[in-house]
């Protein structure tokens, strides 16, 4: 028994995979959860990251480099692991969805920040040239002009994260995160039928994958390729 | 315990996670030159098989493939009456193998078509036959294009390996946790292997950059 | 009376409902050196590329020493032709491209042994000898394991020619060879189209828009315009004295561009 859904053994291969669809499908909410969670801390560190990067002083810029080197070359299992195990002895006591969903932010936030940075390198340089001729401040430079023309190149390659992030999800399953395919494991362990269930988070996961790439693509495409409008 | 003392046995389990790299990746690269090749046939069996393959594998989580390999599969096999249990090692290459074959399918398709159009023309006007082509002209046009994106996914697949520790495999993160559970200092047995990862990591990018190097000689030719 | 080695029969060529070539009814003598002149857009290349097998036909047939081209004769009656045959037929041919298309991974001698050996099979003595022998006549032997992108463009051409050589056609095809290369690189090319001319028994068909160099190695010329040829003569029928007044404009504007 699982979220309060009985599993049906005793019917065959079909009743069987009826019934634990209720609990796959609960797994699967967890699963979307945790991706937009850790999608929206990925954005945000990474947003930081890039900044940090781009700063002229290089005791900020070199350190911000080589911490986003060393988040994207290590596994995010580790990464996990580490702040599963390690934040509580620092007093940092954190449920292991909130856990599970700031280690998947912070090993996606170094993938965001080259996003972020290769959008605002896109803006060609004219771009800054007319401005700087037009004594346009850098502040509203930055605000008004690079940045409406760098989100719509920046966001499918975000989007594209944010299906990535979704297929990293399970690994959260170590750390006791029910998501599907957490959920598929505990229903194979209890009935000794791993087939079925692993099975239909795969089918799952590909119904997943395919709405939310093709909702990225949608994005991508009623975006304006110019750059947002401004009034 | 003195840090040092950690390194001697976390080093086997990188000793395993190097093997898992070596061996998945080279699987991988079969698995995207056959796939990505493949799907650019006009048989359409050979494409369809290899769309396919390519939209499960990149379409599904890698630990749902690696656990359906290793726990699904044998039931899948005791139905149709044949023993398919893997051992963990076989389940890891596999998952980690096909899965990184179906993005790298991606990119040595992407790079194929890259290819000018009248490369192919020039091929035709010789009479060679369409794979002729493809291998002796297209393909290795192709190759240089294709290196930064396999660099990546190399590094890529070395992070992946992490995963089969979760099939028992004694790779590096399997022997961190095992440390871990025996000597209860979790921040530095993982900050060792997280460098440890990190040093690798940058060990192989060297290598892919050398490799790029070596195919992209004619490339960097000057008048 | 001997037989054309390139006979087109009412050949038609259509690009969805853009008709490209229209019922084209053109012939070339064995050994005959054809220039094709015209407007853009008026079909010339399109002829060429449909000999070199790299477009199909929408009508008509086109016989190369006799035998069909895009066709093949099973059972009495014309059949679309298969690859083997084309491959057969594409032996006699040879083309020289605007762009060059070398193959920028391999050096000046692979792209010239690349195809003799793999397509006819010669051994690497061979390919190599008869290639040394087609870069002297082109005049690049010191530059035979220089890569394409250490050439110029007039250099790169007469690999090409070179290339196109090596697999000895009786049909040597120009599409526009000096329209890609800067105007003090244009002779050296022409050059060597001049000393194959003059010296080889081969036939050869070129698109050119070198008028004085048309003039000088032709034995006819050809006025294409929209898909079928408005006017044919000897040079000096058609750059002294042309009939129809659409060769006379043509001649006329590209005069004024030189």
């Amino acid at each position: 028994m699982l979220f309060g859904y009985h599993w049906d053994t005793a019917h065959g291969e079909w009743a069987f995979a009826l019934s634990i669809l209720p609990m796959l499908l609960r797994g699967l909410l967890v699963t979307l959860e945790a991706s937009v969670v850790g999608f929206f801390v990925a954005m945000v560190l990474g947003l930081i990251l890039a900044v940090l990067k781009g700063a002229r002083s290089r005791i900020v810029s070199w350190p911000a480099t080589f911490i986003t080197e060393f988040i994207r070359d290590t596994p995010l299992l580790v990464q996990l692991f580490f702040l599963y195990y390690v934040l509580p002895d620092y007093g940092i006591i954190l449920p292991a969805f909130l856990t599970g969903a700031l280690a998947l932010g912070i090993q996606y936030s170094a993938y965001t920040s080259e996003v972020y940075r290769a959008g605002i390198e896109a803006v060609e340089p004219g771009q800054h040239e007319a401005a700087k001729a037009l004594d346009i401040p850098p502040r509203r430079t930055f605000t008004h002009i690079v940045l409406p023309q760098a989100v719509p190149r920046v966001i499918p390659a975000l989007g594209n994260y944010l299906v990535s992030i979704m297929k990293d999800v399970p690994v959260l399953s170590v750390v006791t995160v029910l998501e599907m395919l957490n959920v598929a494991k505990i229903i194979g362990d209890q009935t000794f039928d791993y087939l079925v269930p692993l099975s239909m988070v795969g089918g799952l996961y590909l119904i997943l994958t395919l709405v939310a790439s093709a909702i990225v693509r949608f994005v991508d495409v009623s975006l304006p390729k110019r750059g947002l409008p401004l009034r | 315990m003195h840090w040092v003392e950690f390194l001697k046995p976390l080093s086997l389990g990188a000793w395993v996670t190097i093997q898992l790299t070596v061996y998945s990746t080279i699987l991988g690269a079969v698995m995207a030159f056959t796939s990505g090749i493949g799907k650019l046939s006009p048989n359409w069996l050979i494409k369809g098989i290899s769309v396919i393959y390519i939209e499960v594998f990149r379409g599904t989580s890698l630990l749902v493939q690696l656990f359906w390999l290793y726990f699904a599969l044998p039931i899948a096999g005791d139905w149709i009456g044949v023993d398919l249990r893997l051992p963990p090692v076989m389940a890891g290459v596999l998952a980690l193998g096909l899965n990184i074959g179906a993005y790298g399918a991606e990119v040595v398709r992407g790079a194929i078509q890259a290819v000018s159009r009248s490369q192919y023309e020039a091929a035709r006007a010789l009479n060679f036959t369409p794979r002729q082509a493809l291998w002796r002209i297209a393909l290795p046009q192709a190759i240089p294009e294709m290196m930064p994106s396999f660099s990546n996914l190399a590094v890529q697949n070395l992070k992946d390996t992490a995963l089969a520790s979760l099939i028992s495999l004694s790779d590096l993160a399997f022997k961190a946790e095992q440390l871990r559970n025996f000597y209860q200092n979790s921040e530095t047995i993982y900050t060792i292997i997280l460098f440890m990862y990190f040093g690798m990591a940058l060990v192989l990018t060297v290598i892919m950059r050398a490799l790029e190097h070596s195919v992209s000689r004619w490339r960097r030719v000057r008048k | 009376m001997t037989e054309p080695i390139i006979a087109f029969d009412k050949v038609v060529k259509r690009y969805g409902s853009h008709i490209v070539l229209d019922e084209l009814d053109f012939t070339v003598a064995q050994g005959e050196k054809v220039t094709i002149i015209g407007p853009s857009g008026s079909g010339k290349s399109t002829v060429l590329r449909i000999l070199m097998t790299l477009e199909t036909i929408s009508g008509g047939v086109i016989y190369i020493g006799g035998e069909p081209l895009w066709h093949e004769r099973r059972n009495g009656e014309l059949a679309a032709a298969g690859e083997a045959h084309l491959r057969k037929m594409r032996t006699q041919l040879g083309m020289v491209f605007q762009q060059f298309n070398l193959f920028p991974h391999m050096t000046v001698l692979r792209n010239l042994t690349e195809a003799p050996r793999t397509v006819l099979g010669l051994s690497k003595a061979e390919a190599k000898a008869r290639a040394e022998e087609l870069l002297q006549l082109v005049g690049l032997t010191e530059h035979a394991n220089k890569f394409p992108g250490q050439l110029s463009g007039g250099q790169q051409q007469r690999v090409g020619i070179a290339r196109a050589l090596a697999m000895r056609p009786r049909i040597m095809l120009f599409d526009e060879p000096t329209s890609a290369l800067d105007p003090e690189l244009v002779g050296e090319v022409l050059n060597v189209i001049r000393r194959l001319a003059a010296e080889h028994d081969l036939t050869m068909l070129l698109v050119t828009h070198e008028m004085r160099f048309a003039r000088e190695i032709s034995d006819r010329v050809c006025f294409f315009d929209k898909g079928k040829i408005r006017e044919q003569g000897t040079p000096d029928e058609i750059f002294g004295n042309p009939r129809m007044d659409r060769t006379k404009q043509f001649l006329r504007a590209v005069r004024e561009g030189e």
